[in-house]
């Protein structure tokens, strides 16, 4: 799909350009509803790639920039998210016909914007504290307007969440009416303000939710601290996934990255730390976009609807994943798919449904392999025994493998 | 179409005794200030108790706190009274079908309660009746004291007390509802001030206050409302001889329609609409006048015209020349021999409905959100069919792991009820209005109707159908 640099950069999947473009995510947003899918990692994702890049490279330094840029764009999002509801777009054409008028509404944003950025960006993150964060933090409260830009994220729990929960139900012998997911550790990568979060923790499960952001980590908490329940069945944390990988290690029984995973720079790389937290036999959910030609053909097109301020050729199509890439890399990191759902958005009911077609948004639904019969009651076994599992099943795949068998 | 009264909740306050009060609330506000609810029902009426009772047997709901607030103390009926009480309802099979759904209806069985398979409606002004019959199906819907059905309620609550709470002689005084969404301090929730000052807090309130809905009036919601120029004075009578009993009649009046419902071989209960000055006039004239008004206004022809009579008796003779084959023999209703001391009742009659059954965390059921003229008998299957609706979103809600009081599938709730009782309210309003008047043309119209309509089985199979769908929801 193409994306689109606004101040005629090509795009470089450097941590440093992934603050700029979160903006862009966003406005793929308003391009098709439909295809949605960048708005929750859209405003977390960049740092948490930030983080993931970081954590894997040793690249620190580039963090305090890093947030710095992004202060700036998520007041510039502020700015068009409230003045455009999601529900008035219709189906594509009339889509097209908005996204270009938003489009201009957010280049001529972009443009008053690109000076202060470049200043901005040498300077240190207190600065951009003060001023930018109050706005972003403005945001971060809509994450619980049912009816604001959100919208299509509050609804599409009508579907991730039966297909969450009823997976799970799969693996529970007795469960527990009212709370069908008690027992359950669930982790929530990218939760935001914690829209998927608390639906889990009301079916019984202890989730746990991590958002780069703070921001949204503080709106998550917040809001779940007016509920008893949720108050004790919820932990929320502000890091990056691979930032606790080491003390999570095999410690969930199912690991959520809903509309996560296109933000993320080292796909394969996320989808290793996921399988690494989960417990054998547990169950990895992942929502995200597909990299179709419907999506490459509006990305075209809209790229020449606005030709000479976004150069050809300029997208991170790569960033996008299809079910079939998706499958081979969950494949090779010892998780067997067992479903792979399409999810259709109709911008003018609001709903989502699930659809054969998987040519736009996709659920899927893959198990870690559990170890042979006899290494099952690893969890019982001294912790020596487990960690050397773990180191492993983390380290070494052929090791596994011959586990496995 | 036609059918009956429904001895709609009436606001039942007894007066409390004021020792008790204060000991009650005493023990609540020192175990359980600024609780958190799931879910608050306002009201423990008929439909208040049931919708508690409902969530409280709810698989999904097995794990949310409900609290059911009422106003009035809790009522033993520890052995049934041998008189019956003048305040009964005509309980659909499709309500009949909720309170079994938790357990209510065996109760109610245990007690007593008469179904009725037939109904005949006529006009005061013709020969015109209809008929309907289910003699080869089910029952047409059973007549119940509301004491009996309250009951059974209090009694199904009891048995799931560690889901409901049961609050009796509270009352809600203030309501503080959230902003639309989370702001930076504000509480999510709805909260409650209750008359002894103590407060708690809950995620959904559902309504189900009557007519005079304070959660209606605390949330501004706008309520379409008139009051009809008639009273309906209730009234549990003897009939001179055991008869089968099974009959539900209704015969409407130019003043109004008349309404007698078995409640056992010799008992029958009274609806009568009338004018305000009639009524008022009937509760209090000697009881032997009163039977006597009663008879005559089931079997006097003194509205009967000869042009009508004669219009109606030629359509009657061109059925009979198109479809020989017999249509209902007309029965005759039984006659009254006496009335229960003191069982008359008069109370005023409206219409109302809410414009609006939801609010973020807020949701409106029964009186509270359409009152009825009773000449349908719909007014608490109604609030029962808002209670199957609702239960039903939001048991998925709760499976859902939703928030009870997210809109989202409130304004589900709200599509699905407005448009059934919009139109039933509608038709019960047009009936209302078409039967009282003496109008030659209109009573033409609707003698020529009725007969029509009896005399042409498929529609009136039809109608039926759709009357007991009607009743079912």
């Amino acid at each position: 799909m193409i994306r689109l640099a606004p101040n005629g950069a090509r795009v470089d999947p450097g941590t440093f350009l992934l603050g700029i473009f979160r903006g862009r995510d966003r406005k793929w947003w308003f391009l098709s509803v439909a295809m949605w899918g960048g708005h929750k990692m859209g405003s977390s994702g960049s740092r948490f790639l930030g983080g993931l890049r970081s954590g894997f490279r040793g690249a620190q330094a580039c963090c305090p920039r890093l947030t710095t840029s992004q202060a700036v764009y998520s007041k510039n999002q502020l700015s068009w998210t409230l003045r455009i509801k999601p529900r008035v777009f219709s189906e594509y054409r009339i889509m097209w016909f908005k996204s270009r008028s938003m489009t201009f509404a957010y280049l001529s944003k972009m443009k008053s914007y690109r000076l202060p950025w470049t200043r901005l960006y040498g300077t240190s993150q207190t600065t951009v504290d003060s001023s930018e964060v109050k706005t972003f933090l403005a945001l971060a409260h809509r994450w619980w307007d049912e009816e604001g830009v959100y919208a299509p994220l509050h609804s599409m729990n009508d579907l991730r969440v039966p297909f969450i929960r009823d997976n799970l139900l799969k693996t529970i012998v007795n469960h527990q009416p009212g709370k069908p997911l008690s027992g359950m550790k669930i982790l929530d990568v990218g939760c935001g303000g914690g829209l998927l979060t608390e639906p889990l923790g009301r079916l019984g499960a202890s989730v746990t939710g991590i958002d780069p952001v703070d921001e949204n980590i503080k709106t998550a908490q917040h809001h779940k601290s007016f509920d008893p329940v949720l108050d004790k069945r919820i932990e929320y944390r502000a890091c990056s996934l691979e930032e606790i990988v080491e003390e999570t290690a095999e410690t969930f029984d199912a690991v959520i990255a809903s509309e996560v995973v296109e933000h993320v720079i080292d796909l394969e790389t996320f989808i290793q730390c996921c399988c690494q937290v989960l417990k054998p036999g547990g169950s990895l959910f992942i929502t995200t976009i597909n990299k179709t030609q419907l999506s490459y053909a509006l990305g075209i097109v809209f790229a020449e609807q606005i030709a000479g301020i976004v150069p050809k050729g300029t997208h991170t199509w790569e960033k996008f994943v299809s079910p079939e890439k998706l499958e081979s890399i969950l494949e090779s990191n010892g998780l067997s798919v067992l479903t792979v759902a399409g999810m259709v958005y109709n911008p003018f009911s609001g709903y989502w449904h699930w659809s054969e077609n998987t040519s736009l948004n996709y659920a899927a639904h893959a198990v870690k392999s559990s170890v042979q019969e006899h290494v099952v009651p690893a969890k019982f076994a001294l912790k020596g025994e487990t960690e050397e599992l773990r180191a492993e099943a983390s380290h070494n795949s052929g090791v596994r493998e011959e586990l496995k068998r | 179409m036609a059918a009956w009264l429904a001895g709609s909740r009436w606001g039942a306050a007894p007066a409390a005794a004021r020792r008790d009060l204060l000991v009650s609330c005493r023990r609540w506000a020192g175990t359980s200030a600024d609780t958190v609810y799931d879910v608050v029902v306002s009201g423990g009426g008929l439909v208040g108790a049931a919708m508690a009772c409902a969530l409280g047997y709810d698989t999904h709901f097995c794990d949310k706190k409900v609290l059911l607030l009422e106003a009035g103390p809790k009522k033993v009926l520890g052995k049934l009274p041998e008189t019956y009480s003048n305040r009964v309802s005509s309980i659909s099979p499709g309500s009949a079908t909720l309170l079994s759904s938790f357990g209510a209806w065996d109760h109610i069985c245990n007690m007593r309660y008469r179904a009725f398979r037939r109904m005949q409606v006529w006009d005061g002004c013709s020969e015109a009746l209809i008929m309907f019959d289910k003699d080869n199906l089910d029952d047409m819907g059973y007549v119940v004291e509301n004491d009996v059905v309250l009951h059974a309620l209090t009694r199904q609550l009891e048995a799931v007390s560690d889901r409901v709470t049961v609050l009796y002689r509270s009352k809600a005084v203030g309501y503080t509802w959230p902003y639309p969404f989370s702001m930076a301090d504000s509480s999510p929730w709805v909260h409650i001030t209750l008359g002894d000052g103590s407060t708690l807090q809950t995620k959904l309130l559902i309504g189900a206050d009557g007519h005079n809905s304070g959660v209606r009036q605390a949330a501004g919601i706008q309520n379409v409302s008139w009051n009809y120029d008639q009273s309906a004075v209730v009234a549990t009578l003897h009939l001179s001889e055991a008869t089968e009993n099974n009959v539900a009649w209704q015969r409407f009046l130019p003043s109004g329609p008349i309404a007698l419902l078995p409640l056992s071989d010799t008992l029958s209960s009274l609806v009568w609409s009338t004018s305000h000055e009639h009524a008022a006039e009937l509760v209090s004239m000697d009881e032997e006048k009163f039977v006597d008004a009663i008879n005559s206004a089931f079997w006097s022809d003194a509205n009967h015209t000869d042009f009508i009579d004669s219009a109606g008796s030629m359509l009657q003779y061109a059925v009979a020349f198109l479809k020989p084959t017999k249509a209902s023999a007309r029965q005759l209703p039984p006659s009254v021999a006496r009335v229960d001391a003191k069982s008359r009742v008069l109370f005023p009659l409206g219409l109302g409905h809410a414009v609006e059954y939801v609010r973020p965390r807020l949701a409106l059921i029964g009186d509270a959100a359409h009152r009825v003229h009773p000449l349908a008998g719909q007014g608490v299957n109604m609030g029962f069919g808002d209670i199957s609706s609702l239960v039903h979103h939001l048991s998925t809600a709760a499976f859902n792991g939703r928030d009870l009081g997210s809109m989202s599938h409130l304004t589900s709730y709200e599509t699905d009820r407005q448009r059934h009782n919009t139109a039933l309210l509608a038709a019960t309003d047009l009936l209302k209005r078409l039967y009282s008047t003496r109008a030659t043309p209109l009573v033409l119209l609707r003698t020529w109707g009725l007969q029509a309509t009896n005399a042409v089985s498929p529609l009136k199979v039809r109608d039926c159908s759709q009357l007991s769908k009607s009743l079912a929801h």
